[in-house]
């Protein structure tokens, strides 16, 4: 019985053993973000090219959106939750980022900057 | 007077006459008749600071042109943001009543209505429908199909899934070589996805607008003239009656160009269109002629 069910949940992938692929993959770099109106902070963050992270955002007042245009990749952040978002840059160069559900007077300069370098 | 003499009249004072093609009405059994609508865009009422400060002045001045063309238009169309946004609903809606007001001297003309994301976004269109109406609708006008969209309701700058499907179901009665007229607030293509100039689901609607020949969207948003082709649909945003923002791109942030007292009213007007046969003449009227004369 218990053979059966490591057998079953090994199947889901649940256990994570990672077997056969030698040493786990270090975990990513985590970055928190408070979404507030009309600002990110931070909204400058430094990043290095091919490294992945993972961005833990906080949005305090308004179902706020975080956007970057150059990545393709967007979410919603819903207030009192934290949502988190994965992002490996490719390139060295600036990855801009910003609010894209319109949250009032201000919203046009919400927005913020990934600094990549190499 | 003819349109074409109006035209003209209207260059020579100041307005910048362009040709864009209405493309394709060339190729129709029968030219629909001609006619000419003005559009207006952007007008900010209730916005106050420094990038103008004629914030209540500026679209009275334009309502006065409209107001005194020699030969009225067929009907009179606002792209959106008629008010700036507040958080206040009952703010908001004393802005929309006084709007009205402003353009009263227009009453007895056509008028359409859409919104903005300044008008709409924070209460999801409701003081809008209250005091203008729908937000999307069709209408048709001597042979040409006109269709209005709401790509600001929705926080998330979207049209929708329900929206897409009207789309879909009123442009499958339409004849798909019928000349057709699409006016939204924000553009359907990415003009700037940096500074949120786009809609999220555009290019769906962009699809669906392709299997129609003869497609011309007016839009504005941006506060500023543009020209912009996806294929064979034509896409020109207008001028605001507030303050202008930067060229597509060109700054940081799209925040608003500073007012100029040397060049009062620099790149804030509004537009006249005419539809001829397979062109569609534009006409941009600036509120204050001699400073684009000398630019």
């Amino acid at each position: 019985m218990r053979r059966r069910l490591l057998l079953a949940l090994a199947g889901t992938g649940l256990l994570g053993l990672g077997l056969g692929r030698g040493r786990a993959q270090a975990a990513p770099r985590e970055i928190e973000i408070t979404a507030q109106r009309f600002h990110f902070t931070p909204n400058v963050i430094a990043l290095t090219a091919g490294e992945p992270v993972l961005l833990k955002i906080h949005a305090l007042d308004f179902t706020h959106g975080f956007y970057i245009p150059d990545l393709d990749q967007r979410i919603d952040l819903i207030p009192g939750r934290v949502v988190t978002l994965s992002i490996t840059p490719v390139n060295p160069g600036k990855l801009h980022f910003l609010c894209d559900n319109f949250c009032g007077d201000g919203h046009e300069g919400m927005d913020g900057v990934f600094e990549v370098s190499a | 007077m003819q349109r074409r003499d109006f035209l003209q009249l209207a260059a020579l004072g100041g307005g910048a006459v362009s040709i864009a093609g209405l493309a394709g009405c060339a190729s129709l059994k029968g030219s629909p008749d001609e006619f000419y609508f003005v559009q207006l865009s952007d007008a900010h009422w209730g916005f106050q600071g420094p990038p103008n400060p004629d914030a209540r002045g500026t679209l009275p001045k334009a309502v006065a042109a409209v107001g005194a063309l020699p030969e009225p238009p067929d009907f009179i169309v606002f792209t959106g943001d008629l008010t700036h946004t507040t958080d206040d609903p009952a703010e908001r809606r004393r802005r929309m009543t006084e709007f009205k007001q402003v353009i009263a001297p227009l009453d007895g003309r056509v008028i359409h209505f859409m919104p903005g994301e300044h008008d709409a976004a924070l209460d999801r269109g409701a003081a809008f429908k209250e005091l203008f109406g729908e937000t999307y609708y069709r209408f048709d006008h001597k042979g040409v199909h006109f269709m209005t969209l709401d790509n600001v309701s929705d926080r998330g700058t979207s049209l929708g899934a329900e929206q897409l499907e009207w789309m879909k179901t009123e442009l499958a009665k339409l004849d798909p070589k019928a000349p057709l007229v699409v006016f939204t607030h924000r553009p359907l293509f990415p003009l700037v996805p940096k500074w949120d100039w786009h809609t999220r689901d555009g290019a769906q609607a962009i699809e669906l607008l392709m299997a129609h020949e003869n497609v011309t969207v007016f839009y504005g948003h941006i506060h500023q003239e543009h020209h912009f082709q996806t294929g064979h649909i034509a896409h020109h945003s207008a001028r605001s009656l507030m303050f202008p923002l930067p060229a597509p791109g060109t700054a940081e942030k799209p925040l608003p160009l500073a007012w100029d007292p040397a060049a009062p009213y620099r790149g804030l007007g509004w537009r006249g269109i005419e539809l001829e046969g397979s062109k569609a003449a534009l006409t941009e009227h600036p509120i204050n002629p001699a400073v684009e004369a000398r630019t």
